[in-house]
């Protein structure tokens, strides 16, 4: 990204990302009206106990599901806040998202692979070298032969989720690494993977992992 | 357009449905509303009411290419007192190509303490963007940029 | 749910400086001219007006088009005299109306 979207994403009070960290900040306390816990209710001091999570995210849970952040939000709130989950790319979720990833900003992204998640990491990397669409390109296509190079105004990144979930300036809104991906599909002329599919996941694993070491940004602006 | 396009029609009759084709071809691809286009100059003159701004004064930052049309950051700051004898009262932005010339107008006062104001806009196209200053002494001062508008790579559609 | 940020500088100020004060408020500045998949006409829905108010005086304000970015962001400047709320309102269609404040401390 530019100079421009840089200098927004750097100033906390010019990021509208952080807009979204306010609003999740407020839900965080907020309990659901069954009168089961707010989030701070289990988890207390956001600041505490979120630190570095995102960072180790897709991870891993108890039971063996490997799950992105949104996913184990959502999970929380059917299985502890006994409510329907937010969809994913709702506000609300994104806001969610964005308070607990701030909470990982500065922090080294975890490899996905020293966590047990190797598998899903070669899935991923398999996905990430398939050619896609009536372009027929492959993520590497682009983020490996030609970064760096303009596609567009836009000069092309090399595929390292640091800031999700983004204030894409294109969406004029928040969103997540998938509904991203989506546009990636578009931009080939490919059919996306349907909602829910594990693909998402083990994509999201193989990119986390491209981008181990490298320090999180998260909310951040993209163009 | 459906009139073929045969050899044994006279030129002008080729001519026309050529155009008409051209025409037609531009309204589908279009993408402003079906309104007439804006004038700048003129949403400028109703502002001053009538007066052509002068050039000074005013410094209009803003990036001369911009990666997404849809938040711009412009600053504009006017060299100019602000005291209750002389001060800035307003500052407007202008487009020139956007569906509405308008963008925003700023109400200062001497409370301001410096005629210098920030926001984020939205440019539809490459275009010339105006900042025009109106003092307490009437006179009106601008300064226009222009700004090359970037499509993002991989939207929604 | 609206969310608005509103940053008085941090730094010590005294009477008489002027300080730039930075307000953002979460709004989509619906321009009225997106279509929907179905093709069906998205109304226009933006805040037209932000007004503040330095100890109970205005002492700024702002006109908006639908050219003003989602999520306004505006930033000007405010003669510091005491200490003393700066009250930010922000007034839309469709009856549009958030209010919020922040504090001026002015330290000599």
């Amino acid at each position: 990204m530019g100079p421009e979207a840089q200098a927004m994403q750097r100033d906390d009070f010019s990021n509208p990302a952080m807009l979204g960290v306010a609003a999740g900040e407020a839900a965080w306390n907020s309990a659901p009206a069954n009168g089961k816990p707010a989030c701070s209710g289990c988890h207390g001091d956001i600041n505490a106990t979120m630190r570095g999570v995102d960072a180790r995210y897709p991870a891993r849970q108890a039971n063996g599901a490997v799950m992105d952040l949104t996913g184990r939000i959502q999970t929380c709130q059917s299985q502890h806040q006994a409510i329907t989950p937010e969809p994913r790319e709702s506000a609300g979720l994104l806001a969610l998202q964005a308070a607990v990833a701030l909470r990982s900003r500065g922090m080294q992204i975890e490899a996905p692979a020293s966590r047990g998640l190797s598998e899903a990491v070669s899935r991923g990397e398999a996905l990430y070298r398939q050619r896609l669409g009536q372009l027929n390109l492959s993520c590497a296509q682009c983020h490996d032969d030609h970064w760096g190079r303009s596609l567009g105004g836009t000069r092309i990144p090399q595929g390292h989720p640091t800031g999700y979930p983004i204030f894409r300036l294109e969406w004029q809104a928040m969103g997540s690494l998938q509904r991203r991906l989506r546009n990636c599909f578009t931009g080939v002329r490919a059919e996306p993977f349907p909602a829910g599919a594990s693909e998402w996941i083990d994509l999201e694993i193989y990119l986390r992992q491209r981008a181990a070491g490298m320090a999180s940004d998260a909310p951040g602006v993209r163009p | 357009m459906s009139r073929p396009f045969s050899p044994h029609s006279g030129i002008e009759l080729d001519r026309r449905a050529l155009i008409g084709a051209g025409a037609m071809l531009v309204t589908a691809l279009a993408v402003e509303p079906a309104a007439a286009s804006p004038d700048m100059a003129a949403a400028i003159r109703k502002f001053t009411g009538g007066a052509e701004p002068k050039t000074g004064k005013v410094t209009l930052d803003i990036a001369p290419l911009v990666e997404n049309g849809n938040a711009v950051g412009v600053e504009v700051k006017v060299d100019h007192p602000m005291t209750p004898e002389s001060f800035v009262s307003e500052i407007a932005i202008f487009t020139e190509k956007n569906p509405v010339p308008d963008v925003a107008v700023f109400h200062l006062s001497p409370q301001s303490g410096r005629a210098h104001v920030v926001t984020r806009m939205r440019l539809a196209t490459t275009q010339n963007v105006a900042a025009v200053a109106r003092l307490s002494d009437g006179s009106h001062w601008q300064e226009t940029r222009e700004v090359i508008v970037t499509i993002a790579a991989c939207t929604e559609d | 749910m609206t969310t608005a940020m509103i940053l008085v500088p941090r730094t010590p100020i005294r009477s008489g400086d002027v300080v730039m004060l930075k307000a953002m408020i979460s709004h989509p500045m619906e321009t009225g001219y997106r279509r929907t998949e179905n093709g069906e006409e998205i109304p226009r829905n933006i805040i037209r007006r932000m007004i503040c108010r330095y100890d109970g005086v205005e002492v700024f304000s702002v006109e908006m088009h639908q050219a003003i970015a989602a999520n306004p962001f505006m930033s000007f400047g405010v003669v510091a005299t005491k200490t003393g709320p700066v009250e930010f309102e922000w007034v839309g269609d469709n009856g549009f109306r958030h209010r919020q404040s922040a504090q001026l401390t002015v330290t000599g």
